[in-house]
């Protein structure tokens, strides 16, 4: 199972997300931002980092590279994408997902260890978590408060598209405490938290983020 | 030469936390004049000659598509002599 990570001008989590891929055994495909070849992948992954210095706004710029044009038409043809912090700003630029990520609600940047709630299992990303379960997963970000309008929110809520939501305490102002949601169609996840830096206890507050990436390589061999 | 100005706000509903901390600084030094401060972006584009119609219709364009995030922000376009 081929997995592409692409790695933009200022991508920070690209070699970690290719890591978590091997450590889930599939086969990490690096992809390159400037070019439209999605190297026969079957998944693709988003990852974080301050792509394009976050100049304009997190992700304005990105949305525009050669292999989005690529993954935005695949995405609406049904092709996985996870996108993960940075990857998550670049898909709501996109439109591949609603709303959008604004300056943390206190205004700073957040870097520690969240307990999430999973709380929609049916997208190819997280088919290996249970509805309701917890997790640990850090966050690393200043611009992750999602916004979004009332009817979008409402969408949202109801179709059951909310994928993670900040349990105990709100870091950021998020509305409803969304830390990830997915699209209508359930093949496009966006989240704020770094499951790839979850995958193993030597590097991580535990191993809860590798399903995220077992769960890929399951539903691409159930297709 | 003319300039093409931009002017990208946040919408009104949607919470602005950089300009509620300029806000917050004003009183600490004596400036007790404002009830709410909003920031936003400005785009300062300069053009050969007088913008024509079709330039600002693109300056439009640009606008809705890379400077602003019609979600989240409004924006202005005004031409400066």
């Amino acid at each position: 199972m081929r997995i592409g990570v692409v790695t933009f001008p200022g991508s920070l989590d690209d070699s970690s997300a290719l890591r978590a891929i091997r450590l889930a055994g599939g086969e990490a495909v690096p992809l390159f931002h400037a070019s439209d070849d999605l190297k026969e992948v079957q998944a693709v992954v988003l990852p974080g980092g301050f792509s394009y210095g976050d100049y304009l706004r997190c992700g304005a710029i990105s949305r525009f590279a050669p292999i989005m044009s690529s993954i935005i038409v695949a995405a609406e043809h049904g092709f996985p994408v996870l996108g993960i912090c940075n990857g998550f700003q670049i898909l709501t630029e996109s439109h591949l997902l609603p709303g959008a990520l604004i300056r943390n609600q206190d205004l700073h940047f957040i870097c520690k260890d969240q307990p999430l709630t999973v709380e929609n299992v049916n997208t190819p990303w997280t088919s290996g978590y249970t509805k309701g379960e917890r997790i640990v997963v850090p966050i690393k970000n200043g611009e992750g408060s999602f916004q979004a309008s009332a009817q979008t929110l409402s969408e949202l809520e109801d179709e059951g598209r909310v994928v993670l939501r900040y349990a105990d305490v709100n870091p950021n102002g998020s509305q409803n405490n969304i830390a990830g949601i997915t699209n209508a169609r359930g093949n496009v996840v966006g989240v704020m938290p770094h499951p790839e830096q979850a995958i193993e206890s030597l590097t991580g507050p535990s191993e809860d983020g590798l399903t995220f990436f077992t769960s890929i390589l399951h539903s691409l061999v159930g297709r | 030469m003319a300039t093409i100005i931009v002017e990208v706000m946040l919408k009104p509903e949607i919470l602005d936390p950089q300009g509620q901390a300029v806000a917050a600084a004003l009183p600490r030094l004596g400036f007790n004049f404002a009830q709410s401060v909003r920031q936003g972006k400005r785009f300062e584009i300069v053009v050969a000659g007088e913008p024509t119609h079709a330039q600002l219709a693109e300056v439009e364009q640009a606008a809705e598509k890379l400077l602003s995030n019609p979600v989240i922000e409004t924006y202005v376009v005004k031409v400066e002599k």
